[in-house]
């Protein structure tokens, strides 16, 4: 029985996660140098133009369809069966389209994620070849293991509400193994570039926390309490998590810095994802807290060790996030909150913990192998890196002829 | 004293700044000019409408030097922003009268460096 509550939400929520990818462009593109913010703006865009075809020709069939515990076959291509009534093992109060397009912006935004980690250095020829790769054979098997009927994670009992894994690790994943073998940028050595506009940042923050709504109170797929907890706990765990960033910075750095609130914001988002509809008010908080000391952990200490030139901490903020809160899932869930879901090892039930962290390791490791094969395959026929001198003119105008600023009229 | 006037391709900014400071010199003003040589750009497209031939952008370097430092400052530049194609850019050299340190009222060739 379609319920029209459900699919007003469901598609206001679509809409949302929609405004997500170019919230994301703002956000990324404000910390590129200015000669390839349009580079940045152009992948994220591209993505959503190509992604959107994807997924309504092939994607959903592959990641949604009922097939075995690996991949979900080719039943619903072109969206063939997939019609205006519900699909009641997904969600039974909304058309089974609703469901679609929702779950479409997720697949939209996954991929747009991983472009912090070679920002600034890929040809987009190959960048597209690779985006579509990718989508086509990390995001879309990982998605049907965890939210597919039939996903063997899924069976196994891992919770993730809206997509800690299937996104955020997954996505994180995939931009550490592109950071490191694509290399470093030039001239890092005595000038790590400045963001050329801050103020992107913070407006492309402010459009990916208001987008999260939809991502994880729209998971719910219904107008009911369940999204309202999720929406509850989402904007609780990006409040704690931006000021207890810009306070890691204070007592580190001397001052709190408008970029690390914005970033600690965003990490909070990630790291909500998968406990949103698992988790009540107060494990929200201690989520948002502690993800901005992991991740700035990461983005601070370790990275600048390693070396590896994770240039928008795709990896830092996402990876690392969104594996404290896949495992913070399993410490905090509560059959209070979601009968649906699990108590979590804090409420009795260790193994909680256990599916969640193998649901975790099981991600990494996939997507951290196929994700290197499709980028040796792609370099390999098209070559991934632009040229030393195109490099340092910029992606705006040697991959699209034309410049974001003018200097005089 | 002298005044050394570049114009280079922006690109090339980093690799001349490393030049400079190999030969120490650190003292570098620089902006972001239009301007207008015998190179054409890269082309522009906007919406179908292809803009060559306009003004392009360039750096501009000003370094202020004494006498014995001119040679390996111009040596400096040409390394870094040489690649020897049109568009590369010019050095000026000109002579300079006087130099003032603010801070400390210092004139000549003490207060250049």
């Amino acid at each position: 029985m379609i319920n029209s509550g459900d699919t007003a939400w469901v598609l206001i929520s679509s809409a949302l996660v929609m405004l997500m990818t170019p919230g994301l462009a703002f956000f990324y593109g404000g910390m590129v140098r200015r000669k390839n913010i349009l580079g940045v703006l152009m992948q994220c865009f591209i993505i959503l133009c190509v992604l959107s075809l994807q997924w309504v020709l092939f994607g959903y069939s592959l990641s949604f369809h009922p097939g075995n515990g690996f991949w979900g076959g080719f039943g619903w291509l072109g969206l063939k069966g997939v019609g205006l009534e519900p699909y009641a093992d997904y969600a039974g109060t909304i058309p089974h389209q609703a469901f679609m397009i929702f779950q479409a912006m997720f697949a939209i935004i996954t991929p747009a994620l991983i472009i912090g980690a070679f920002a600034e250095r890929m040809k987009f020829s190959a960048f597209l070849v690779f985006t579509l790769l990718w989508a086509t054979f990390v995001y879309d098997p990982v998605c049907h293991w965890v939210w597919g009927m039939g996903g063997w994670l899924r069976n196994l009992g891992a919770l993730d509400f809206a997509g800690g894994t299937v996104v955020h690790i997954n996505a994180g994943i995939a931009a550490l193994v592109t950071a490191i073998v694509i290399g470093r940028r030039k001239n890092l050595e005595h000038n790590a570039p400045a963001p050329h506009n801050l103020p992107f940042i913070v407006l492309g923050t402010a459009l990916l926390w208001f987008g999260w709504f939809g991502f994880n109170a729209g998971s719910a797929l219904a107008a009911n309490g369940l999204a309202v907890n999720a929406f509850v706990v989402t904007n609780t765990a990006a409040a704690a998590a931006g000021l207890s960033w810009a306070l890691i910075e204070w007592i580190h750095n001397g001052k709190p810095t408008m970029f690390g609130a914005a970033s600690g914001a965003v990490a909070g988002l990630v790291a909500i994802t998968p406990a949103a509809g698992f988790v009540s008010v107060v494990p929200a908080i201690a989520i948002g807290i502690l993800v901005s000391v992991f991740c700035f952990i990461a983005v601070s200490l370790i990275k600048p060790k390693l070396g590896y030139d994770d240039s928008l901490d795709a990896f830092g903020v996402h990876c690392v996030g969104g594996i404290w809160g896949a495992l913070a899932t399993g410490l905090f869930a509560s059959k209070a909150v979601n009968a649906a879901g699990n108590d979590g090892l804090f409420f009795g039930n260790p193994k909680q913990f256990l599916i969640q962290l193998s649901a975790v390791t099981v991600t990494l490791i996939y997507s951290f192998i196929v994700t290197f094969v499709i980028y040796k395959l792609v370099d390999f026929i098209f070559g991934m890196r632009v040229s030393e001198k195109e490099e340092l003119i910029g992606l705006d105008l040697t991959q699209h002829r034309e410049r974001a600023y003018t200097i005089l009229e | 004293m002298k005044l050394i006037i570049a114009i280079i391709q922006p690109y090339k900014l980093e690799e001349v700044k490393e030049e400079l400071y190999k030969q120490e010199v650190n003292l570098i003003t620089v902006s972001e000019v239009l301007g207008h040589g015998r190179q054409k750009g890269v082309t522009e497209v906007y919406r179908g409408a292809k803009e060559t031939g306009n003004l392009l952008r360039k750096v501009r370097l000003e370094i202020a030097v004494n006498d014995n430092f001119v040679e390996p400052t111009i040596k400096a530049i040409i390394k870094g922003a040489k690649t020897g194609e049109t568009g590369d850019g010019k050095i000026f050299v000109l002579d300079l009268k006087e130099c003032v340190r603010i801070r400390t009222e210092e004139r000549g060739s003490l207060a250049i460096g």
